[in-house]
Protein backbone atom coordinates (compact mmCIF):
# COMPACT_ATOMS: atom_id res chain seq x y z
CA UNK A 1 0.00 0.00 0.00
CA UNK A 2 2.93 2.30 0.61
CA UNK A 3 4.63 1.87 -2.78
CA UNK A 4 2.88 4.53 -4.78
CA UNK A 5 3.55 7.10 -2.08
CA UNK A 6 7.23 6.29 -1.96
CA UNK A 7 8.00 5.84 -5.62
CA UNK A 8 8.39 9.46 -6.72
CA UNK A 9 11.48 11.09 -8.18
CA UNK A 10 14.55 11.62 -6.00
CA UNK A 11 14.43 14.78 -3.82
CA UNK A 12 16.70 17.77 -4.47
CA UNK A 13 18.44 19.86 -1.79
CA UNK A 14 15.91 22.66 -2.23
CA UNK A 15 13.05 20.26 -1.61
CA UNK A 16 14.58 19.11 1.65
CA UNK A 17 15.01 22.71 2.87
CA UNK A 18 11.40 23.55 2.14
CA UNK A 19 10.28 20.42 3.87
CA UNK A 20 12.40 21.23 6.91
CA UNK A 21 11.12 24.80 7.19
CA UNK A 22 7.55 23.63 6.83
CA UNK A 23 8.16 20.94 9.41
CA UNK A 24 9.56 23.46 11.96
CA UNK A 25 6.60 25.79 11.65
CA UNK A 26 3.97 23.11 11.82
CA UNK A 27 5.93 21.44 14.59
CA UNK A 28 5.54 24.39 16.99
CA UNK A 29 1.85 24.84 16.26
CA UNK A 30 1.26 21.16 16.51
CA UNK A 31 3.00 20.86 19.88
CA UNK A 32 0.90 23.65 21.38
CA UNK A 33 -2.26 22.12 19.98
CA UNK A 34 -1.33 18.67 21.28
CA UNK A 35 -0.63 19.92 24.79
CA UNK A 36 -3.90 21.85 24.91
CA UNK A 37 -5.88 18.88 23.72
CA UNK A 38 -4.11 16.43 26.03
CA UNK A 39 -4.58 18.64 29.07
CA UNK A 40 -8.24 19.28 28.22
CA UNK A 41 -9.05 15.62 27.76
CA UNK A 42 -7.03 14.72 30.84
CA UNK A 43 -8.98 17.14 32.98
CA UNK A 44 -12.29 15.90 31.59
CA UNK A 45 -11.21 12.32 32.35
CA UNK A 46 -10.02 12.90 35.87
CA UNK A 47 -12.44 15.54 37.08
CA UNK A 48 -15.22 13.07 37.96
CA UNK A 49 -12.75 11.26 40.23
CA UNK A 50 -11.47 14.48 41.75
CA UNK A 51 -15.04 15.65 42.32
CA UNK A 52 -15.86 12.29 43.94
CA UNK A 53 -13.10 12.73 46.51
CA UNK A 54 -14.20 16.28 47.32
CA UNK A 55 -17.88 15.32 47.43
CA UNK A 56 -17.25 12.52 49.92
CA UNK A 57 -16.33 15.23 52.47
CA UNK A 58 -19.35 17.40 51.68
CA UNK A 59 -22.63 17.57 53.54
CA UNK A 60 -25.59 15.89 51.86
CA UNK A 61 -27.16 19.19 50.89
CA UNK A 62 -23.97 20.41 49.23
CA UNK A 63 -23.37 17.39 46.99
CA UNK A 64 -25.98 18.34 44.41
CA UNK A 65 -25.41 22.06 44.74
CA UNK A 66 -21.67 22.54 44.37
CA UNK A 67 -19.86 21.43 41.20
CA UNK A 68 -16.50 22.46 42.71
CA UNK A 69 -14.01 20.17 44.36
CA UNK A 70 -13.56 21.96 47.67
CA UNK A 71 -16.25 21.28 50.33
CA UNK A 72 -17.67 24.42 52.02
CA UNK A 73 -18.28 22.70 55.34
CA UNK A 74 -15.97 19.68 55.32
CA UNK A 75 -17.31 16.77 57.31
CA UNK A 76 -16.25 13.20 58.02
CA UNK A 77 -19.88 12.20 58.53
CA UNK A 78 -20.03 10.22 55.30
CA UNK A 79 -17.00 8.16 56.27
CA UNK A 80 -18.01 7.54 59.89
CA UNK A 81 -21.65 6.65 59.23
CA UNK A 82 -20.91 4.95 55.92
CA UNK A 83 -18.30 2.70 57.56
CA UNK A 84 -20.83 1.56 60.17
CA UNK A 85 -23.45 0.80 57.47
CA UNK A 86 -27.08 0.04 58.17
CA UNK A 87 -26.28 -3.66 58.68
CA UNK A 88 -24.81 -5.27 61.83
CA UNK A 89 -21.46 -5.37 60.01
CA UNK A 90 -19.04 -2.57 59.23
CA UNK A 91 -17.11 -2.02 56.02
CA UNK A 92 -14.16 -3.59 57.86
CA UNK A 93 -15.93 -6.96 57.54
CA UNK A 94 -16.57 -6.37 53.87
CA UNK A 95 -12.94 -5.45 53.18
CA UNK A 96 -11.78 -8.59 54.99
CA UNK A 97 -14.19 -10.69 52.93
CA UNK A 98 -12.77 -9.18 49.77
CA UNK A 99 -9.30 -10.06 51.01
CA UNK A 100 -10.34 -13.69 51.55
CA UNK A 101 -11.35 -13.85 47.91
CA UNK A 102 -8.45 -11.86 46.46
CA UNK A 103 -5.55 -13.60 48.23
CA UNK A 104 -6.29 -17.22 47.25
CA UNK A 105 -7.32 -16.13 43.78
CA UNK A 106 -4.12 -14.21 43.07
CA UNK A 107 -1.87 -16.93 44.53
CA UNK A 108 -3.76 -19.70 42.73
CA UNK A 109 -3.61 -17.79 39.45
CA UNK A 110 0.11 -17.09 39.73
CA UNK A 111 1.06 -20.70 40.49
CA UNK A 112 -1.25 -22.45 38.03
CA UNK A 113 -0.68 -20.04 35.14
CA UNK A 114 3.11 -20.21 35.54
CA UNK A 115 3.11 -24.02 35.43
CA UNK A 116 0.78 -24.14 32.43
CA UNK A 117 2.64 -21.45 30.50
CA UNK A 118 5.90 -23.29 31.18
CA UNK A 119 4.34 -26.48 29.81
CA UNK A 120 3.16 -24.74 26.65
CA UNK A 121 6.34 -22.77 26.02
CA UNK A 122 8.99 -25.42 26.74
CA UNK A 123 7.64 -28.90 25.99
CA UNK A 124 6.41 -30.97 23.11
CA UNK A 125 3.60 -33.36 23.92
CA UNK A 126 0.58 -35.03 22.31
CA UNK A 127 -2.39 -32.74 21.53
CA UNK A 128 -0.30 -29.61 22.12
CA UNK A 129 -1.78 -27.80 19.13
CA UNK A 130 -5.30 -28.75 20.11
CA UNK A 131 -4.79 -27.64 23.71
CA UNK A 132 -3.29 -24.33 22.66
CA UNK A 133 -6.22 -23.79 20.32
CA UNK A 134 -8.53 -24.46 23.27
CA UNK A 135 -6.71 -21.74 25.18
CA UNK A 136 -7.41 -19.22 22.43
CA UNK A 137 -11.01 -20.41 22.22
CA UNK A 138 -11.48 -19.89 25.98
CA UNK A 139 -9.99 -16.46 25.57
CA UNK A 140 -12.79 -15.56 23.19
CA UNK A 141 -15.55 -17.58 24.86
CA UNK A 142 -18.08 -15.25 26.50
CA UNK A 143 -18.57 -16.21 30.17
CA UNK A 144 -22.26 -15.66 29.79
CA UNK A 145 -22.66 -19.04 28.11
CA UNK A 146 -21.06 -21.11 30.90
CA UNK A 147 -22.37 -19.16 33.87
CA UNK A 148 -25.62 -21.03 34.50
CA UNK A 149 -24.20 -24.59 34.45
CA UNK A 150 -21.29 -23.38 36.59
CA UNK A 151 -23.82 -22.17 39.12
CA UNK A 152 -25.54 -25.57 39.06
CA UNK A 153 -22.18 -27.32 39.44
CA UNK A 154 -21.22 -25.24 42.47
CA UNK A 155 -24.66 -25.79 43.93
CA UNK A 156 -24.20 -29.57 43.65
CA UNK A 157 -20.77 -29.26 45.26
CA UNK A 158 -22.38 -27.35 48.15
CA UNK A 159 -20.26 -24.25 47.45
CA UNK A 160 -23.06 -21.68 47.20
CA UNK A 161 -22.73 -18.78 49.61
CA UNK A 162 -19.00 -19.48 50.03
CA UNK A 163 -15.94 -17.86 48.45
CA UNK A 164 -14.91 -21.06 46.64
CA UNK A 165 -16.77 -20.48 43.34
CA UNK A 166 -15.10 -17.09 43.12
CA UNK A 167 -11.50 -18.31 43.17
CA UNK A 168 -11.22 -22.06 42.59
CA UNK A 169 -11.64 -21.91 38.76
CA UNK A 170 -8.82 -19.35 38.60
CA UNK A 171 -6.56 -21.68 40.59
CA UNK A 172 -6.96 -24.15 37.70
CA UNK A 173 -5.49 -21.62 35.25
CA UNK A 174 -9.03 -20.64 34.31
CA UNK A 175 -8.06 -17.17 33.12
CA UNK A 176 -6.74 -17.90 29.65
CA UNK A 177 -5.58 -14.30 29.30
CA UNK A 178 -2.88 -14.74 31.87
CA UNK A 179 -1.68 -18.07 30.53
CA UNK A 180 -1.48 -16.59 27.07
CA UNK A 181 0.40 -13.53 28.30
CA UNK A 182 2.96 -15.66 30.18
CA UNK A 183 3.43 -18.01 27.21
CA UNK A 184 4.20 -15.02 24.97
CA UNK A 185 6.65 -13.70 27.53
CA UNK A 186 8.36 -17.09 28.00
CA UNK A 187 8.80 -17.60 24.29
CA UNK A 188 10.87 -14.45 24.18
CA UNK A 189 13.25 -15.66 26.93
CA UNK A 190 16.24 -17.66 25.60
CA UNK A 191 16.46 -21.23 26.82
CA UNK A 192 20.27 -21.37 27.29
CA UNK A 193 20.26 -21.06 31.04
CA UNK A 194 17.60 -23.71 31.51
CA UNK A 195 19.45 -26.06 29.17
CA UNK A 196 22.71 -25.49 31.01
CA UNK A 197 21.00 -26.29 34.29
CA UNK A 198 19.48 -29.42 32.78
CA UNK A 199 22.90 -30.57 31.59
CA UNK A 200 24.14 -30.11 35.16
CA UNK A 201 21.41 -32.48 36.29
CA UNK A 202 18.60 -30.18 37.39
CA UNK A 203 15.06 -31.48 36.94
CA UNK A 204 12.59 -29.49 34.84
CA UNK A 205 10.88 -28.62 38.07
CA UNK A 206 14.07 -27.10 39.50
CA UNK A 207 14.71 -25.25 36.24
CA UNK A 208 11.22 -23.79 36.49
CA UNK A 209 11.57 -22.61 40.09
CA UNK A 210 15.17 -21.39 40.07
CA UNK A 211 15.62 -20.09 36.54
CA UNK A 212 12.32 -19.48 34.76
CA UNK A 213 10.36 -17.94 37.62
CA UNK A 214 12.96 -15.23 38.38
CA UNK A 215 13.13 -14.32 34.68
CA UNK A 216 9.36 -14.35 34.43
CA UNK A 217 8.93 -12.09 37.46
CA UNK A 218 7.97 -8.84 35.67
CA UNK A 219 5.22 -10.58 33.70
CA UNK A 220 4.13 -12.49 36.76
CA UNK A 221 3.79 -9.28 38.74
CA UNK A 222 1.61 -7.85 35.95
CA UNK A 223 -0.58 -10.95 36.12
CA UNK A 224 -1.00 -10.64 39.90
CA UNK A 225 -1.78 -6.94 39.70
CA UNK A 226 -4.41 -7.37 37.01
CA UNK A 227 -5.99 -10.28 38.84
CA UNK A 228 -6.05 -8.21 42.05
CA UNK A 229 -7.72 -5.33 40.24
CA UNK A 230 -10.32 -7.41 38.44
CA UNK A 231 -11.19 -9.34 41.57
CA UNK A 232 -11.63 -6.16 43.58
CA UNK A 233 -13.95 -4.91 40.83
CA UNK A 234 -15.85 -8.15 40.30
CA UNK A 235 -19.52 -7.70 41.00
CA UNK A 236 -21.50 -10.28 39.05
CA UNK A 237 -19.64 -13.25 40.62
CA UNK A 238 -20.41 -12.27 44.24
CA UNK A 239 -23.92 -11.19 43.21
CA UNK A 240 -24.67 -14.70 41.99
CA UNK A 241 -22.86 -16.74 44.62
CA UNK A 242 -22.87 -14.81 47.91
CA UNK A 243 -26.19 -14.45 49.66
CA UNK A 244 -25.47 -13.77 53.36
CA UNK A 245 -24.56 -10.21 54.22
CA UNK A 246 -21.74 -11.25 56.57
CA UNK A 247 -19.90 -12.71 53.56
CA UNK A 248 -20.39 -9.72 51.25
CA UNK A 249 -17.28 -8.34 49.54
CA UNK A 250 -17.07 -4.55 49.17
CA UNK A 251 -18.63 -4.48 45.70
CA UNK A 252 -21.86 -6.05 46.98
CA UNK A 253 -21.77 -4.00 50.18
CA UNK A 254 -21.63 -0.84 48.12
CA UNK A 255 -24.65 -1.91 46.10
CA UNK A 256 -26.43 -2.65 49.37
CA UNK A 257 -25.60 0.78 50.71
CA UNK A 258 -27.09 2.40 47.60
CA UNK A 259 -30.29 0.42 48.09
CA UNK A 260 -30.62 1.26 51.77
CA UNK A 261 -29.41 4.84 52.11
CA UNK A 262 -29.31 6.51 48.76
CA UNK A 263 -32.58 8.37 49.00
CA UNK A 264 -31.04 10.90 51.37
CA UNK A 265 -27.60 9.91 52.75
CA UNK A 266 -25.58 10.55 49.62
CA UNK A 267 -22.27 11.30 51.25
CA UNK A 268 -22.12 7.88 52.91
CA UNK A 269 -22.34 6.15 49.56
CA UNK A 270 -19.75 8.47 48.01
CA UNK A 271 -17.38 8.11 50.96
CA UNK A 272 -17.54 4.32 50.76
CA UNK A 273 -17.04 4.51 46.99
CA UNK A 274 -13.81 6.41 47.61
CA UNK A 275 -12.67 3.77 50.10
CA UNK A 276 -13.38 0.87 47.74
CA UNK A 277 -11.41 2.59 44.97
CA UNK A 278 -8.44 3.33 47.21
CA UNK A 279 -6.70 -0.09 47.22
CA UNK A 280 -6.86 -0.34 43.42
CA UNK A 281 -5.62 3.23 42.95
CA UNK A 282 -2.80 2.78 45.46
CA UNK A 283 -1.61 -0.42 43.82
CA UNK A 284 -1.82 1.18 40.40
CA UNK A 285 0.31 4.17 41.32
CA UNK A 286 2.88 2.03 43.12
CA UNK A 287 3.28 -0.31 40.18
CA UNK A 288 2.08 1.46 37.05
CA UNK A 289 5.05 0.31 35.00
CA UNK A 290 3.80 -3.27 35.27
CA UNK A 291 0.31 -2.36 34.14
CA UNK A 292 1.37 -0.45 31.08
CA UNK A 293 3.98 -3.08 30.13
CA UNK A 294 1.44 -5.81 30.74
CA UNK A 295 -1.19 -4.47 28.40
CA UNK A 296 1.18 -3.34 25.70
CA UNK A 297 2.99 -6.68 25.54
CA UNK A 298 0.41 -9.35 26.25
CA UNK A 299 -2.62 -7.47 25.13
CA UNK A 300 -5.17 -7.39 27.91
CA UNK A 301 -8.74 -6.22 28.05
CA UNK A 302 -9.63 -3.28 30.26
CA UNK B 1 14.51 -30.23 26.32
CA UNK B 2 15.20 -33.79 25.43
CA UNK B 3 15.35 -37.07 27.24
CA UNK B 4 12.18 -37.03 29.26
CA UNK B 5 8.82 -38.53 28.67
CA UNK B 6 6.58 -37.00 26.04
CA UNK B 7 4.02 -36.57 28.75
CA UNK B 8 6.03 -34.29 31.03
CA UNK B 9 4.54 -31.22 29.34
CA UNK B 10 1.07 -32.55 29.99
CA UNK B 11 1.96 -32.84 33.65
CA UNK B 12 2.58 -29.09 33.79
CA UNK B 13 -0.63 -28.54 31.87
CA UNK B 14 -2.71 -30.72 34.17
CA UNK B 15 -4.32 -27.86 36.17
CA UNK B 16 -5.39 -26.25 32.93
CA UNK B 17 -6.73 -29.47 31.43
CA UNK B 18 -8.71 -30.34 34.56
CA UNK B 19 -10.04 -26.79 34.87
CA UNK B 20 -10.91 -26.66 31.18
CA UNK B 21 -12.94 -29.86 31.40
CA UNK B 22 -14.74 -29.11 34.67
CA UNK B 23 -15.26 -25.37 34.59
CA UNK B 24 -15.48 -24.60 30.87
CA UNK B 25 -16.12 -27.58 28.57
CA UNK B 26 -18.67 -29.37 30.74
CA UNK B 27 -20.67 -26.17 31.49
CA UNK B 28 -20.49 -25.23 27.82
CA UNK B 29 -22.10 -28.50 26.74
CA UNK B 30 -24.53 -28.47 29.67
CA UNK B 31 -25.64 -24.96 28.79
CA UNK B 32 -26.43 -26.06 25.23
CA UNK B 33 -28.50 -28.96 26.57
CA UNK B 34 -30.28 -26.80 29.16
CA UNK B 35 -31.36 -24.38 26.45
CA UNK B 36 -33.66 -27.15 25.14
CA UNK B 37 -35.24 -27.83 28.52
CA UNK B 38 -37.59 -26.43 31.04
CA UNK B 39 -35.70 -26.27 34.33
CA UNK B 40 -36.64 -24.25 37.39
CA UNK B 41 -34.30 -25.89 39.96
CA UNK B 42 -37.22 -27.61 41.72
CA UNK B 43 -37.40 -30.73 39.55
CA UNK B 44 -35.19 -32.37 36.96
CA UNK B 45 -34.80 -30.57 33.60
CA UNK B 46 -37.60 -31.55 31.20
CA UNK B 47 -36.64 -31.75 27.54
CA UNK B 48 -38.89 -29.46 25.52
CA UNK B 49 -37.15 -29.40 22.16
CA UNK B 50 -37.08 -26.03 20.45
CA UNK B 51 -39.83 -24.58 22.66
CA UNK B 52 -37.55 -22.01 24.35
CA UNK B 53 -36.17 -20.75 21.05
CA UNK B 54 -39.61 -20.62 19.43
CA UNK B 55 -40.92 -18.59 22.33
CA UNK B 56 -37.89 -16.27 22.16
CA UNK B 57 -38.33 -15.43 18.52
CA UNK B 58 -42.09 -15.41 18.20
CA UNK B 59 -43.57 -14.52 21.54
CA UNK B 60 -41.18 -12.50 23.66
CA UNK B 61 -41.26 -8.74 23.24
CA UNK B 62 -38.79 -8.23 26.09
CA UNK B 63 -36.25 -10.34 24.21
CA UNK B 64 -36.71 -8.43 20.98
CA UNK B 65 -36.36 -5.11 22.78
CA UNK B 66 -33.34 -6.33 24.73
CA UNK B 67 -31.62 -7.72 21.64
CA UNK B 68 -32.14 -4.45 19.78
CA UNK B 69 -30.81 -2.38 22.69
CA UNK B 70 -27.77 -4.66 22.95
CA UNK B 71 -26.96 -4.30 19.25
CA UNK B 72 -27.39 -0.52 19.37
CA UNK B 73 -25.17 -0.37 22.43
CA UNK B 74 -22.39 -2.51 20.95
CA UNK B 75 -22.42 -0.84 17.54
CA UNK B 76 -22.17 2.64 19.02
CA UNK B 77 -19.82 1.97 21.93
CA UNK B 78 -17.17 -0.13 20.20
CA UNK B 79 -16.51 2.10 17.15
CA UNK B 80 -16.61 5.29 19.23
CA UNK B 81 -14.23 3.87 21.80
CA UNK B 82 -11.76 2.55 19.22
CA UNK B 83 -11.82 5.76 17.20
CA UNK B 84 -11.28 7.90 20.29
CA UNK B 85 -8.53 5.62 21.62
CA UNK B 86 -6.73 5.71 18.28
CA UNK B 87 -7.10 9.47 17.99
CA UNK B 88 -5.64 10.06 21.44
CA UNK B 89 -2.83 7.58 20.78
CA UNK B 90 -1.89 9.48 17.61
CA UNK B 91 -1.89 12.76 19.52
CA UNK B 92 0.29 11.24 22.25
CA UNK B 93 2.68 9.62 19.78
CA UNK B 94 4.94 12.62 19.42
CA UNK B 95 8.10 13.87 21.04
CA UNK B 96 6.31 15.46 23.98
CA UNK B 97 7.42 16.00 27.52
CA UNK B 98 5.20 14.44 30.16
CA UNK B 99 3.98 11.82 27.73
CA UNK B 100 4.06 9.28 30.56
CA UNK B 101 2.04 11.54 32.83
CA UNK B 102 -0.72 11.82 30.24
CA UNK B 103 -0.62 8.14 29.48
CA UNK B 104 -1.03 7.35 33.16
CA UNK B 105 -3.83 9.87 33.60
CA UNK B 106 -5.75 8.40 30.69
CA UNK B 107 -5.20 4.91 31.93
CA UNK B 108 -6.58 5.45 35.45
CA UNK B 109 -10.25 5.21 34.37
CA UNK B 110 -9.56 1.84 32.72
CA UNK B 111 -8.21 0.50 35.99
CA UNK B 112 -11.20 1.67 38.01
CA UNK B 113 -13.92 1.68 35.39
CA UNK B 114 -15.26 -1.80 35.98
CA UNK B 115 -15.86 -1.23 39.67
CA UNK B 116 -19.20 -0.65 41.29
CA UNK B 117 -17.94 2.55 42.88
CA UNK B 118 -17.56 4.12 39.43
CA UNK B 119 -21.04 3.01 38.40
CA UNK B 120 -22.28 4.67 41.61
CA UNK B 121 -20.35 7.81 40.73
CA UNK B 122 -21.97 7.80 37.30
CA UNK B 123 -25.42 7.82 38.90
CA UNK B 124 -24.45 10.91 40.83
CA UNK B 125 -22.81 12.87 38.08
CA UNK B 126 -25.60 12.24 35.55
CA UNK B 127 -28.41 12.85 38.06
CA UNK B 128 -30.89 15.66 37.31
CA UNK B 129 -28.92 18.07 39.48
CA UNK B 130 -25.64 16.17 39.16
CA UNK B 131 -22.19 17.32 38.15
CA UNK B 132 -22.74 17.06 34.38
CA UNK B 133 -25.89 19.17 34.41
CA UNK B 134 -24.30 21.69 36.80
CA UNK B 135 -21.42 21.94 34.33
CA UNK B 136 -23.79 22.35 31.36
CA UNK B 137 -25.67 25.11 33.20
CA UNK B 138 -22.39 26.88 33.98
CA UNK B 139 -21.51 27.17 30.30
CA UNK B 140 -25.03 28.22 29.38
CA UNK B 141 -26.73 25.00 28.30
CA UNK B 142 -29.97 23.55 29.56
CA UNK B 143 -29.96 20.52 31.84
CA UNK B 144 -30.35 17.19 30.10
CA UNK B 145 -32.66 14.53 31.46
CA UNK B 146 -30.08 11.73 31.34
CA UNK B 147 -31.89 8.88 33.02
CA UNK B 148 -35.49 9.77 32.21
CA UNK B 149 -35.13 9.74 28.45
CA UNK B 150 -34.66 6.31 26.80
CA UNK B 151 -32.07 7.48 24.24
CA UNK B 152 -29.97 9.40 26.75
CA UNK B 153 -29.98 6.62 29.33
CA UNK B 154 -28.19 4.16 27.05
CA UNK B 155 -25.76 6.87 26.07
CA UNK B 156 -24.67 7.42 29.71
CA UNK B 157 -23.51 3.79 29.71
CA UNK B 158 -21.72 4.27 26.40
CA UNK B 159 -20.03 7.33 27.93
CA UNK B 160 -18.93 5.27 30.94
CA UNK B 161 -17.19 2.79 28.66
CA UNK B 162 -15.79 5.54 26.42
CA UNK B 163 -14.28 7.06 29.53
CA UNK B 164 -12.27 3.85 29.79
CA UNK B 165 -10.59 4.25 26.43
CA UNK B 166 -7.13 4.09 28.09
CA UNK B 167 -6.39 0.39 27.78
CA UNK B 168 -7.17 0.34 24.06
CA UNK B 169 -5.14 3.54 23.70
CA UNK B 170 -2.06 2.06 25.37
CA UNK B 171 -2.16 -0.87 22.94
CA UNK B 172 -2.49 1.50 19.97
CA UNK B 173 0.31 3.66 21.31
CA UNK B 174 2.68 0.71 21.62
CA UNK B 175 1.93 -0.20 18.00
CA UNK B 176 2.43 3.39 16.79
CA UNK B 177 5.76 3.63 18.56
CA UNK B 178 7.02 0.52 16.83
CA UNK B 179 6.53 2.00 13.33
CA UNK B 180 9.78 2.74 11.54
CA UNK B 181 10.33 6.57 11.50
CA UNK B 182 12.15 6.50 8.18
CA UNK B 183 8.90 5.59 6.40
CA UNK B 184 7.44 8.97 7.40
CA UNK B 185 10.60 10.87 6.48
CA UNK B 186 10.64 9.27 3.07
CA UNK B 187 6.97 10.08 2.57
CA UNK B 188 7.43 13.70 3.70
CA UNK B 189 10.27 14.19 1.20
CA UNK B 190 7.97 12.87 -1.49
CA UNK B 191 5.48 15.55 -0.49
CA UNK B 192 3.00 13.48 1.44
CA UNK B 193 1.06 15.50 4.00
CA UNK B 194 0.31 14.35 7.48
CA UNK B 195 -3.10 12.95 6.59
CA UNK B 196 -1.76 11.05 3.59
CA UNK B 197 0.99 9.53 5.75
CA UNK B 198 -1.57 8.53 8.33
CA UNK B 199 -3.86 6.85 5.82
CA UNK B 200 -1.17 5.13 3.74
CA UNK B 201 1.49 4.34 6.34
CA UNK B 202 0.11 4.40 9.87
CA UNK B 203 -3.27 2.76 9.39
CA UNK B 204 -2.08 -0.22 7.32
CA UNK B 205 0.75 -0.92 9.76
CA UNK B 206 -1.45 -0.95 12.85
CA UNK B 207 -4.32 -2.99 11.42
CA UNK B 208 -3.28 -6.03 13.54
CA UNK B 209 -3.86 -4.11 16.78
CA UNK B 210 -7.03 -2.51 15.44
CA UNK B 211 -8.25 -6.02 14.78
CA UNK B 212 -7.20 -7.22 18.23
CA UNK B 213 -8.86 -4.27 19.99
CA UNK B 214 -12.00 -4.66 17.88
CA UNK B 215 -12.51 -8.30 18.86
CA UNK B 216 -11.73 -7.75 22.55
CA UNK B 217 -13.92 -4.67 22.91
CA UNK B 218 -16.78 -6.30 21.06
CA UNK B 219 -16.80 -9.48 23.16
CA UNK B 220 -16.68 -7.30 26.26
CA UNK B 221 -19.40 -4.88 25.15
CA UNK B 222 -21.82 -7.72 24.44
CA UNK B 223 -21.44 -8.81 28.07
CA UNK B 224 -21.91 -5.41 29.69
CA UNK B 225 -23.68 -5.92 33.01
CA UNK B 226 -22.45 -3.70 35.86
CA UNK B 227 -23.17 -0.39 34.13
CA UNK B 228 -26.85 -0.89 33.33
CA UNK B 229 -27.48 -2.94 36.47
CA UNK B 230 -26.25 -0.25 38.83
CA UNK B 231 -26.74 2.97 36.89
CA UNK B 232 -30.11 2.56 35.23
CA UNK B 233 -31.45 -0.85 36.35
CA UNK B 234 -32.29 -1.52 32.74
CA UNK B 235 -34.73 1.38 32.54
CA UNK B 236 -36.40 3.64 31.59
CA UNK B 237 -38.83 1.57 29.49
CA UNK B 238 -36.18 -1.18 29.21
CA UNK B 239 -34.04 1.16 27.11
CA UNK B 240 -30.87 -0.09 28.84
CA UNK B 241 -32.05 -3.63 29.44
CA UNK B 242 -29.08 -5.36 27.77
CA UNK B 243 -29.23 -9.11 27.16
CA UNK B 244 -26.89 -10.01 30.07
CA UNK B 245 -29.38 -8.31 32.41
CA UNK B 246 -32.24 -10.27 30.93
CA UNK B 247 -30.28 -13.51 31.28
CA UNK B 248 -29.45 -12.67 34.89
CA UNK B 249 -33.09 -11.95 35.73
CA UNK B 250 -34.38 -15.09 34.05
CA UNK B 251 -31.72 -17.31 35.65
CA UNK B 252 -31.22 -15.91 39.11
CA UNK B 253 -34.43 -14.04 39.87
CA UNK B 254 -37.07 -16.20 38.15
CA UNK B 255 -34.89 -19.36 38.24
CA UNK B 256 -35.92 -20.25 34.72
CA UNK B 257 -32.57 -21.85 33.90
CA UNK B 258 -33.64 -23.41 30.61
CA UNK B 259 -34.98 -20.21 29.13
CA UNK B 260 -32.03 -18.19 30.40
CA UNK B 261 -29.65 -20.69 28.77
CA UNK B 262 -31.48 -20.27 25.47
CA UNK B 263 -31.02 -16.49 25.63
CA UNK B 264 -27.36 -16.98 26.54
CA UNK B 265 -26.94 -19.19 23.50
CA UNK B 266 -28.50 -16.65 21.18
CA UNK B 267 -26.10 -14.05 22.57
CA UNK B 268 -23.19 -16.47 22.21
CA UNK B 269 -24.06 -17.28 18.60
CA UNK B 270 -24.26 -13.57 17.75
CA UNK B 271 -20.86 -12.91 19.32
CA UNK B 272 -19.38 -15.95 17.60
CA UNK B 273 -20.75 -15.02 14.17
CA UNK B 274 -19.45 -11.47 14.45
CA UNK B 275 -16.05 -12.72 15.65
CA UNK B 276 -15.87 -15.17 12.75
CA UNK B 277 -16.92 -12.42 10.34
CA UNK B 278 -14.13 -10.24 11.70
CA UNK B 279 -11.58 -13.05 11.36
CA UNK B 280 -12.78 -13.87 7.88
CA UNK B 281 -12.73 -10.26 6.69
CA UNK B 282 -9.35 -9.65 8.33
CA UNK B 283 -7.68 -11.34 5.33
CA UNK B 284 -8.71 -8.32 3.34
CA UNK B 285 -7.77 -5.52 5.65
CA UNK B 286 -5.26 -6.69 8.26
CA UNK B 287 -1.65 -6.29 7.21
CA UNK B 288 1.04 -8.43 8.78
CA UNK B 289 4.66 -7.38 8.35
CA UNK B 290 6.58 -9.88 6.25
CA UNK B 291 3.42 -10.75 4.39
CA UNK B 292 3.68 -10.71 0.58
CA UNK B 293 0.61 -8.51 0.08
CA UNK B 294 1.13 -4.76 0.20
Amino acid sequence: MTEHVLSNTAPTVGDIDTVNAREMRSHRLSVAFRYALLAGVGLLMLYPLIWLIGASFKTNSEIFANPGFWPKNPTLDGYIKGWKTSTPYSFGTFFLNTLWIVVPKVIGTAISCTAVAYGFARFEFPFKKLLFASLIATLLLPNVVTRIPQYLLFRDLGWLDSFLPLWVPSAFAGDAFFVFMLVQFLRAIPRDMEEAARVDGATTWQALIFIVVPLLMPALISVCLFQFMWTMNDFLGPLIYISSVDKYPVSLALKLSIDTTEAFEWNRVLAMSVLTLTPALAVFFLAQKYFIDGISSGGIKG
Amino acid sequence: MSGESRFLGLFYLSPYVIGLLIFTALPFVASFYLSFTNYNLMNEPIFTGLANYIKLFTNDRTFRKSLWVTLVYVFTTVPLKLAFALFMAVILNYKLKFINVFRTAYYVPSILGGSIAIAVLWRYIFADVGLVNMGLNLIGFESVNWFGDPTNALFTITLLRLWQFGSAMVIFLAALQSIDRTLYEAAAIDGAGRWTSFVYITLPLITPVIFFNLIMQMVQAFQEFNGPYIITQGGPLKSTYLLPLYIYDEAFKRFDMGYASAIAWVLFVIIMLLTLAAFWSSRHWVYYAGDKRS
